[in-house]
């Protein structure tokens, strides 16, 4: 059977495959649909959503160390929340078979950064594998898990967007039964305090050196003659855009990017004239190649360390570095063009949050989510981000510091909130800070697509769940003021933000309106402009809502009045609500003269 | 086919390009050939533009489209077809809806403007341009949500692929009483030619 699959669904595929006892992730572009697809066509696996990704890495290990296979998936900048387990799960290994799926965003199509995750293999010293394909993704999996158990380490495996969220043919397989495991009480192997510890740093130092003859063994790392005198060595995606460009060259690919198969290496550098390296962003093989003396290879110079790779961008590196004499250029261009950037839907309730802030002027720490959007014109009412839950501890260090002199407001979302906010909240009680935390709890994960969190009361395979009750929660943690604030109130909005600034100690506001998206599309009756009434002032305009548009009629000096698309207006009411002549009127209340 | 043909689906967030997509790779699957694609998801998009690259042949290396290399661009809306006309080779063919979705950033705004006539505009420059009046006969056909189906009825004149494998593709993704209707809308695509209309 052969089937069309994205690369993620190639893992869940290739999961299923593996017979996989686990898989726990927290949700981020462009891993998601793993552990979607599990949940939706695989439900034999169990799969959960986790708070974040360090307890989804736990959760996985204990299903490891339980005897069964698991599958632990995330964003590159999730490892960093998952660093911890994952620098130590090296040195105690697995029982049951371990892969660890590291999804990367070169380019930051939906990231806050471009960081390499190959280079925490090496960090880590785990054995790595690259898929350059759906198929190699779904291969690389089961391999892995193999590979898992043979070397008693965890497995990474490396994915980046175009390898995610590409899709192409694959080969289905049939389940495999994996070894029947149980956890077999192994204080040496599993406790990990420093006298045990120092012995199992030398058992990674012993696999180390397994896994390098593994990797000039293995299939996956493979040259490919075609009698040229010139040698590239990549993988992944490079790899596929370099044989787009130059099919006639020699290969060596890389499908295992860590150990490096370095005696292979060598009679691949010797036996060419010109070896250059091909890889997205860092150069992490090239350094490697080069720290083995491999000194005449060339990389970096010709293809470049920011943003990702494209067939036109190694076909550039090609020409520089003298191997191709003719490169195919794009012949059209549009010139400057109006953007189009994402914006916050009609009916977000984040929007009222953002319009009392904005005209309150406070100094807002930001954090990530849709709400993120925020920051763009014309709202222009978010003022930092740096990474999931650091909106709390970046306002209680502003205002410890006095930064802002109208204050300091942080922005977070339910589900980063339950993922990384609650200890900083915590942080605000304990240190006495003044910040006022605004949770905007929409009851989604909206961001990635609407996943579930603790505090929605469903589960990634839809049951039941309990449902954290944020209030109570803040409460709990020592926060004097909590109070709810119905996010398409505009009045109450700036009247509440004011007085929980002016009050001292920390307080939480915690808006109340779900996403219009999802679970379930909101739509109430509409609003319409009157446009005998409308006298194009723009304050509708600068709430930047894409249903509001301007029409063709104008005022006096020329400025364009608004219209509502009533199609797409799910009747939040809050342009009316900052319409100064009140020419924003429902639609059961509008009538033509 | 020997050589390997692209296509670019573009539009903004919501107009259905993954669907439409999704049934050309699928039909070129089916018709034997190697198929890759590749799009940018997340709701990060939301609103925003949505692209999607289609390549099919014998053998498929890169599962995007180099710039410049494009056989046919189409695009759900109008500005979004010019914006990408630096994806298109020099005898490539645009069809582009005459579909306008002016976003909220350039409303009221005196630095962006949106192209009064983005077909014409793209006339000027690339010679072989279809616009489709899309909204237009979906509207005849009763349903909005038609203009997906009938502007790949307009890419079906230049793909090398069988009516059948369309047709086949469209029953097994569609709702059973839609099936109907989205074949008529189809084959009202499909009877667009270049000769037919603007060049
Ligand atoms: C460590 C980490 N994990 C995952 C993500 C991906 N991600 C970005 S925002 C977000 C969740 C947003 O949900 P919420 O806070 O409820 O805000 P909403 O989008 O619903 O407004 C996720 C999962 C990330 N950026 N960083």
């Amino acid at each position: 059977m052969r089937e069309l699959l994205s690369g993620n669904e190639a893992v869940a595929r290739g999961a299923y495959e593996a017979g996989v006892a686990l898989a726990a992730s927290y949700p981020g572009t462009p891993s998601t649909e793993i552990l979607e697809t599990l949940a939706e066509l695989f439900p034999q696996v169990y799969a959960q959503w986790s708070p974040n990704e360090k307890v989804a890495f736990e959760v996985a290990i204990g299903a490891s160390f339980g005897g069964g296979r698991a599958l632990c998936t995330m964003k590159h900048v999730g490892l960093n929340v998952a660093a911890d387990p994952f620098m130590t799960f090296a040195y105690t290994g697995v029982n049951g078979g371990f892969v660890i799926v590291s999804c990367d965003d070169p380019e930051m199509h939906s990231s806050q950064n471009e960081q390499d995750n190959r280079i925490y293999a090496k960090f880590a010293a785990v054995p790595m594998l690259n898929p350059s394909s759906s198929q190699e993704a779904k291969d690389m999996l089961v391999t892995g898990y193999e590979m898992s158990e043979m070397f008693d380490t965890p497995v990474m495996l490396h994915m980046t967007t175009r390898i995610s969220h590409a899709k192409g043919i694959v080969e289905l397989n049939d389940k495999v039964v994996g070894p029947n495991r149980k956890f077999v009480k192994d204080p040496a192997k599993y406790v990990m305090i420093p006298s045990n510890a120092r012995k199992r740093h030398v058992v990674v130092a012993e696999r180390m050196e397994k896994l390098r003859h593994f990797a000039e063994e293995t299939p996956f790392n493979v040259v490919e003659s075609n009698g040229s005198k010139i040698g590239i060595i990549t993988g992944g995606v490079s790899y596929q855009y370099a044989k787009e460009v130059a099919p006639e060259l020699d290969y060596l690919k890389l499908g295992m990017g860590f150990p490096l198969p370095m005696k292979k290496i060598e009679q691949f550098v010797q036996s060419h004239d010109r070896v250059l390296i091909i890889e997205e962003l860092e150069p992490f093989w090239e350094e490697m190649i080069k720290a083995a003396g491999f000194l005449k290879v060339e990389g970096k110079t010709y293809f470049g360390a920011l943003g990702e790779l494209s067939p036109l961008r190694v076909a550039h590196g090609l020409r520089d570095a003298g191997i191709v004499d003719r490169v195919d250029e794009p012949v059209y261009s549009a010139g400057n063009m109006f953007p189009r950037p994402p914006v916050l839907c009609p009916g977000c309730p984040h929007r009222g949050a953002f319009m009392a802030l904005k005209k309150l002027g406070v100094a807002v720490t930001g954090d990530i989510g849709c709400y993120t959007l925020g920051v763009m014109e014309p709202l222009n009412a978010l003022d930092t981000c740096i990474c999931m839950g650091a909106s709390i501890g970046n306002a209680i260090g502003m205002e410890k510091v006095k930064g802002s002199d109208k204050g300091t407001v942080a922005v977070i979302g339910d589900s980063t909130f339950m993922h990384s906010g609650i200890t900083g909240l915590l942080d605000a009680v304990y240190n006495k800070s003044n910040v006022t935390v605004m949770i905007l709890d929409n009851r989604a994960t909206a961001m990635t697509g609407g996943q579930q969190h603790p505090a929605t009361g469903k589960t990634l395979m839809g049951e039941e769940a309990h449902t954290v009750k944020i209030p109570e929660l803040c409460r709990a943690l020592g926060v004097g003021s909590v109070r709810e604030l119905d996010a398409y109130d505009f009045d109450a909005a700036l009247a509440m933000i004011k007085e929980e600034m002016a009050r001292p100690g920390p307080s939480v506001i915690i808006t109340n309106r779900p996403c219009v998206l999802m679970p379930v599309r909101i739509m109430e009756e509409p609003y319409l402009v009157d446009a005998e009434l409308c006298t194009a002032c723009g304050a509708c305009f600068r709430i930047s809502c894409p249903a509001i548009s301007a029409s063709h009629e104008t005022n006096k000096h020329g400025h364009p009045k608004a219209i509502i698309d009533e199609t797409v207006c799910t009747g939040c009411t809050l342009c009316a609500q900052v319409c100064p002549p009140e020419a924003i009127i429902l639609k059961s209340q509008f009538v033509k003269v | 086919m020997t050589k390997t043909m692209n296509i670019l689906i573009v539009g903004v967030g919501g107009q259905g390009v993954l669907l439409a997509s999704e049934i050309l790779s699928e039909a070129a699957m089916n018709a034997g050939y190697d198929v890759k694609k590749s799009e940018i998801h997340g709701m990060s998009q939301r609103g925003g533009v949505v692209s999607s690259h289609v390549r099919i042949g014998p053998v498929v290396y890169s599962p995007t489209i180099g710039e410049g290399q494009v056989d046919v661009l189409m695009a759900f809306e109008q500005a979004e077809g010019f914006r990408a006309v630096n994806w298109l080779k020099r005898d490539g063919i645009a069809i582009l809806s005459r579909t306008s979705l002016i976003p909220a950033i350039v409303t009221g705004s005196k630095q962006y403007h949106y192209p009064e006539d983005a077909v014409a505009d793209m006339g000027k420059i690339v010679k072989k341009v279809i616009g489709v009046e899309a909204d237009k006969i979906a509207g005849e056909l009763g349903n909005p949500r038609l203009v997906n189906t009938i502007l790949l009825g307009v890419l079906s004149n230049y793909m090398p692929l069988d009516l059948d494998l369309w047709t086949d593709t469209i029953k097994s993704r569609v709702k059973p009483k839609l099936v109907e209707v989205n074949l008529k809308a189809f084959q009202r695509g499909r009877d667009i030619r270049l000769t037919a209309v603007s060049a």
